[in-house]
């Protein structure tokens, strides 16, 4: 048998010449390849489709449906008023409490929501990654995305908590949208790590909860960087120390840029050093998206 | 424009076995995770072995830094050196053994998966279709699910609505079609999922055994609607263990064995190939057979065949009584509560009947480490032809022992119904006891 088989018999003409063949090379996956974000335009329409699925997936066959969104932080401020703003005395400047930790809660859920779904979306789609072609890095796409809408109906109910106590809104609020995809790039970046790990590694999903939580009280979300800063209560030569470190997470600048953004010359907004976390986010995210990329080919087999 | 549609070159696929991570990996993965961005940016080739192929990271994406030799027994060749082409329009049957490499085939060539070795090249929109109703979601509505399932098939929302009402009329589920799908009977949900992957028009069609699904009137709908692709000058790739149904839908074959080509054109070239596969595993003794799963106890070592007078026979009788002597060996005794199944097959791989201990009789209670199981068909309803047996024995609920394929049977006519006559038909099937009348009324 020559090792090239082949068949003879006549084709029949399928395709009309004036429309361009879709040409794939199917290689090893040594070589490198670029980001390829142009084949994730393609498959735009399968991220709508993914994002679709995964919001009316969550709120199917519940009772409150939606109320469960505006529910969920309400309660988690209520709680965090109480007992850093009632019993603790912690100061939260010209904002009523409640108000100051619902606006932190609403960004900080909008980053935990895409970190955590992101993490867990692959082993969650074993089963469509096993099966079909399609570029993976749309799963975590959609997942963040998707928790977008919860958000949306957040905003409004902090409007109206605004509403309510009279705090205007100024120009500032214009800069909202960059810190909410700030937000959600954030989540994504550990996200991809996490997930593309997690499909070798199934103890790098457990992590990501721990995480969430441990990153959550390293951000002022529930209380005000004003405890942090100039606290007497810090050993003086630590002082420095603590606040360069707590101002280089990310996430301190998506908060404390997100509160600027919603309230204004209220609060004191993003600190100048805090920008420069805003390299390392972009270096997460790059190196992960690359390393999602680059070992996406092998999830198939190791899932 | 070339009237090539696939083109594969030298492809291979390796995998690797046994665990795939432990604590011990930690520091060597720790390593690798931390370097792996970087590594091909500045151009340190360590993903390419000594030998210049591409080395194993076709599973971690973590290329293994100390060159992992091409044959150590932690991989596993799945495929290896594939050439062959399809031209535009042809229907090309795969066809092989179970882990001959099909899925693994299929799956490179979907790009679910990527190769280790070689390339392949396919011109034209391809849609692969390994299962049926790949990401349907149980909470989402029917409506719903035909929208992500073709987009995930790689439909447009266009095409999708376009040929809409003609899905749901093929799956003929329109009164439920806003009802969540975890509520359809399975037979519903197959008959959706095929439904939108019938509609689906690509240039280039891959199948993997998704046939087998839904009752027997879908079933030969899901055939006529293959049949009519095949027909309608799309190139198509189909998996399948139904031999009779390769046969009928492929002009051209593809016999995969051991991860390679064993033989390619037409289809009965490679169906007679498929048969002298089996040839083959018939000279080795059952001792000594390595294809088999299960680690009970109990070990099946030798079949053979008598007749009424416990005499040996090479070949049985259509309508005369069979018994059949399963040799077995235990590694220890007594062993409680011995499960067995003989399974019975046609040339074309279709089950034909079973025959069950405990079923038929009870469990076995073995006290003695050699013996035979003995299984009597008092008139054997199979009907002229060559047959192959396999069996399952379990212990306990334990799968024991395992062998397909184990044994073939020969069956010769004879006179089934004690008329004298013997059976003459060769196209199968098996014979019934039954009785006929005329029954005229009395005006």
């Amino acid at each position: 048998m020559s090792p090239t088989a082949s068949f003879d018999e006549p084709a029949s003409p399928v395709l009309t010449v004036d429309e361009p063949i879709p040409h794939v090379r199917i290689r090893p996956a040594s070589g490198w390849s670029l980001l390829n974000l142009g084949e994730v335009w393609r498959y735009r329409e399968l991220l709508w489709f993914f994002t679709l699925r995964d919001i009316k997936a969550r709120y199917k066959q519940t009772l409150l449906g939606p109320i469960w969104i505006i529910l969920m932080p309400l309660a988690t401020s209520g709680l965090f008023s109480l007992i850093f703003g009632v019993l603790a005395g912690l100061p939260s400047g010209e904002i009523p409490y409640p108000v100051f930790v619902f606006s932190g809660t609403l960004v900080w859920g909008l980053f935990a929501k895409a970190l955590s779904t992101s993490s867990a979306c692959l082993k969650a789609n074993q089963n469509l990654i096993t099966k079909v072609y399609f570029p993976r890095l749309i799963i975590p796409l959609a997942a963040s995305v998707s928790g977008l809408l919860d958000f949306l109906l957040g905003v409004g109910t902090l409007a109206v908590l605004m509403l309510v106590t009279g705090i205007a809104p100024s120009w500032s609020l214009l800069a909202l949208p960059a810190f909410v995809l700030l937000a959600i790039l954030a989540g994504l970046s550990v996200g991809v790590w996490i997930s593309a790990l997690s499909v070798r590694f199934r103890d790098i999903g457990y992590a990501a909860t721990f995480l969430i939580s441990f990153w959550m009280w390293l951000t002022p979300v529930a209380y005000s960087s004003e405890v942090v800063f100039d606290n007497p209560k810090v050993p003086a030569g630590f002082q420095p120390v603590l606040e360069a470190v707590y101002q280089l997470n990310p996430m301190f600048l998506v908060v404390e840029g997100f509160r600027w953004a919603a309230f204004g010359e209220r609060v004191a907004g993003p600190t100048p050093l805090s920008w420069v976390s805003l390299a390392g986010l972009l270096f997460i995210l790059g190196t992960g998206l690359f390393y999602f990329r680059r070992t996406e080919v092998t999830f198939a087999d190791v899932v | 424009m070339s009237d090539i549609a696939i083109r594969v070159e030298n492809l291979g696929k390796r995998y690797e076995i046994g665990e795939l991570v432990t604590v011990r990996d930690l520091p060597r993965v720790a390593r690798k995770v931390a370097t792996a961005p970087f590594r091909k940016l500045f151009g340190r080739s360590s993903a390419i072995s000594g030998n210049g192929t591409p080395d194993g990271q076709a599973h971690d994406g973590l290329p293994s830094a100390d060159a992992v030799d091409e044959d150590s027994p932690r991989h596993f060749w799945a495929l290896r050196d594939i050439n062959f082409e399809v031209k535009h329009g042809e229907v090309l049957g795969i066809i092989g053994r179970n882990g001959a490499g099909k899925s693994t085939l299929l799956k490179v060539l979907s790009r679910i998966t990527s190769p280790t070795t070689g390339s392949a090249d396919v011109f034209g929109r391809v849609a692969s279709l390994l299962e049926v109703g790949t990401g349907f979601h149980p909470d989402l509505t029917g409506r719903e699910n035909v929208y992500l399932n073709g987009s995930i098939l790689g439909m447009t929302r266009r095409e999708i609505a376009a040929q809409f009402d003609e899905i749901v009329a093929f799956a003929g589920v329109e009164k439920f079609i806003d009802t969540p799908v975890k509520r359809y009977s399975s037979g519903m949900r197959v008959r959706l999922g095929f439904a939108v992957a019938a509609h689906l028009d690509p240039e280039i069609l891959i199948v993997d055994e998704v046939l087998a699904v839904g009752d027997a009137g879908f079933q030969s709908k899901c055939l006529g609607k293959m049949g009519e692709v095949a027909q309608g000058g799309r190139t198509v790739l189909f998996v399948s263990h139904n031999l009779a149904m390769v046969e009928t839908l492929c002009p051209k074959g593809l016999l995969l064995d051991n991860g390679s080509i064993r033989a390619a054109g037409d289809i009965t070239t490679a169906l007679n190939a498929y048969s002298s596969l089996f040839g083959h595993t018939r000279a080795t003794g059952l001792a000594d057979r390595t294809d088999r799963t299960g680690d009970g106890p109990i070990r099946i070592i030798k079949i053979d065949y008598q007749d009424e007078y416990d005499a040996p026979i090479a070949a049985a009788r259509l309508g005369h009584p069979l018994r059949i002597r399963m040799h077995y060996r235990s590694s220890h005794v007594p062993v409680a509560n011995v499960w067995f199944t003989l399974n019975f097959f046609d040339n074309h791989n279709r089950l034909v009947f079973k025959c069950n201990n405990e079923l038929a009789s009870s469990l076995f209670q073995v006290s003695a480490s050699a013996g035979q199981f003995v299984c009597d068909i008092p008139k054997l309803p199979l009907t002229p032809g060559v047959y192959h047996l396999n069996f399952h024995c379990k212990v306990n609920g334990m799968k024991s022992d395992n062998v397909e394929r184990a044994a073939e049977l020969m069956v010769e006519s004879g006179d089934y119904f004690g008329t004298g006559r013997t059976f003459n038909d060769q196209r199968g099937g098996i014979c019934v006891d039954h009785r006929w009348a005329c029954q005229e009324s009395v005006a």
